[in-house]
């Protein structure tokens, strides 16, 4: 079973962005943290000191760990940002910035 | 005043749309400002309207409230009683000196980089609140989420982070999580809760006075049993394994004592861990007006009203309760914004039967409190290697090191010296572990932004004395 099924949705059609240059489909508002665990991914920023891999953690916009870049901007939260069609959408390695 | 009087109600959780509901059928007129999308909080999050759920109440209780509250702000919002601001993202709510009334400053938008100040004559808080995890080694692994970071993911975006779980930690929160995640397909390998039976039964009697919620929480029970979900009381997830993500835990049995019984942990495979243990207020915008808390809450009086002239209280930001208090709360806090705005004492007699669902639910409350605790001596048995700083990467040694070798006596000291609570989140996540390691209770945060606010919008504010 899906997790679509227990509220029988109905999404109008998918939509298609890129993560880190692969196709991204996602449901027309889908979050970018809901696309990426649809497309089986879990984590997308490593952490300034170890370069660990992070993801979802509160899934509420309070912990800050679901950071990702988005069309070149780093720091977005996945959990809150909805996917447009076309975003480009990229790991981001420490802060995502290039002077740091 | 010229026109009719206006309250800020911020969050459109229970409390808030209860409270908004209650004011503007009084003649007020309401401002609610939320942060989501669509109304509804933590409790009634909707699903998101572009994936077109024709079944929303499924993953929900208590429905028909929900759709009594929808009804009624919509019919609100038509008559132009409630203004419903919503993906409005308040980072501070000011008093004007001078006038009495309030200033709400709020950032527009998921990408939250747009600035909107909104004025009121009185403000009420309806923040509701977030999860509290205390943390174990492999916490930090993707795959590892809050429980309710779980089931706001899938009541919200309808998606699961795996495909086997463990739901672990303590309170009542864990039922429906397990639940949700079940019906939603994921096998649910175990629910882990360090609570025991014992402890639940020593409180049966304060907890049958409140028989729907003691019923609802049997309910879960049965449909668990459905699901084959295995149901391990007085145990704990004592450490999460993996390298790019989670793939197992190891849980142990407890002694009566609360710690963990040598010789009988053992691994459970999984993708997914979603784990909590119990839930804080969100206190930000009332401590930075000013407000007195009482422990982790605010601090309300018996009309809900703060010790802040024109500043009103409900729901978890009040005290963490549910949703049959929260509602409680906003009816009667609603009411007597109402009467207050339009300088007339209230009548508490009017309030009578939510009066009685509050102190019922407060009692309910308190004892569930105590039933459900962390496994005692956790925080001695974090070992030094543990990140308890999820963004600032500090660990549970360097926060030792900072207590034991430095003598940091109070977590605002831990933290110049660590940078534990610096980070991104503020302290939010990491605030309740370096309380436990540092021997003291946790501090409110004191945020004069109750979230990053760029630099843009705060250089474009209109200046002010």
């Amino acid at each position: 079973m899906n997790p679509l099924e227990p509220t029988r949705a109905r999404p109008g059609p998918a939509h298609t962005a890129t993560f880190d240059g692969r196709p991204l489909r996602a449901l027309p508002g889908q979050t970018v943290a809901a696309a990426l665990w649809a497309a089986g991914v879990t984590a997308w920023r490593g952490t300034r000191g170890t370069g660990a891999p992070r993801g979802v953690f509160c899934g509420i916009g309070v912990c800050f760990d679901c950071l990702v870049t988005v069309n070149d901007r780093p720091g977005q939260r996945a959990c809150l940002v909805p996917v447009r069609p076309g975003d480009v959408i990229r790991t981001q390695r420490g802060t995502g910035r290039d002077d740091d | 005043m010229t026109e009719r009087p206006r309250l800020a109600v911020v969050g459109a959780g229970p409390a808030g749309l209860a409270a908004a509901l209650t004011a503007a059928a009084r003649g007020v007129r309401v401002l609610l400002v939320d942060a989501a999308d669509q109304a509804g909080g933590q409790f009634y999050r909707q699903p998101a309207a572009g994936l077109g759920a024709r079944r929303p109440h499924a993953p929900h209780h208590r429905w028909r409230t929900w759709e009594r509250l929808r009804t009624g702000l919509e019919r609100h919002r038509a008559a132009g009683r409630i203004t419903h601001l919503t993906d409005h993202h308040v980072w501070c709510v000011a008093g004007e000196s001078g006038s009495g009334g309030f200033t709400v400053y709020a950032l527009r938008g998921p990408g939250q980089e747009e600035g909107v100040t909104v004025r009121a004559d009185a403000v009420l808080l309806a923040t509701g609140g977030y999860e509290r995890v205390l943390p174990f080694p492999g916490w930090t692994l993707p795959g590892v989420v809050t429980a309710g970071g779980a089931q706001a993911m899938l009541k919200g975006q309808l998606v699961l982070p795996g495909r086997t779980a463990v739901v672990a930690g303590t309170g009542p929160l864990l039922l429906p999580v397990a639940t949700g995640l079940a019906a939603a397909g994921a096998q649910v390998a175990a629910l882990v809760e360090s609570a025991g039976p014992a402890a639940l039964s020593r409180r049966l009697p304060a907890l049958a006075a409140q028989p729907g919620t003691l019923a609802e929480g049997a309910g879960y029970a049965a449909r668990l049993l459905r699901h084959g979900v295995r149901v391990l009381p007085r145990h704990t997830v004592l450490a999460a394994h993996g390298t790019e993500r989670l793939e197992a835990v190891t849980v142990a049995a407890l002694d009566r004592t609360g710690r963990p019984r040598p010789g009988t942990a053992r691994r459970v495979r999984c993708d997914t861990l979603a784990v909590g243990h119990g839930l804080l207020p969100h206190t930000d915008l009332a401590e930075t007006l000013g407000c007195a808390l009482s422990g982790t809450a605010v601090r309300v009086d018996a009309e809900q009203r703060t010790d802040v002239p024109g500043v009103w209280a409900a729901g978890e930001a009040t005290g963490v309760g549910g949703a049959t208090l929260a509602l409680a709360e906003g009816r009667i806090a609603g009411q007597s914004a109402a009467a207050r705005l339009y300088g007339t004492a209230p009548d508490p007699r009017r309030w009578a039967a939510a009066d009685r669902t509050r102190a019922r639910a407060r009692a309910f409350a308190a004892a569930l409190d105590s039933v459900y605790a962390p496994p005692a001596g956790w925080a001695e048995r974090l070992p030094d290697e543990t990140v308890v700083c999820r963004c600032e990467e500090v660990t549970a040694g360097r926060v030792c090191e900072a207590v034991g070798t430095l003598g940091a006596g109070d977590a605002r000291t831990v933290k110049l010296l660590t940078r534990a609570g610096m980070g991104w989140c503020q302290g939010r996540m990491c605030g309740p572990a370096v309380a436990g390691l540092t021997g003291c209770p946790l501090d409110p945060g004191r945020r004069p932004f109750a979230r990053p606010v760029p630099l843009g919008v705060l250089a474009g504010l209109p200046d002010t004395e």
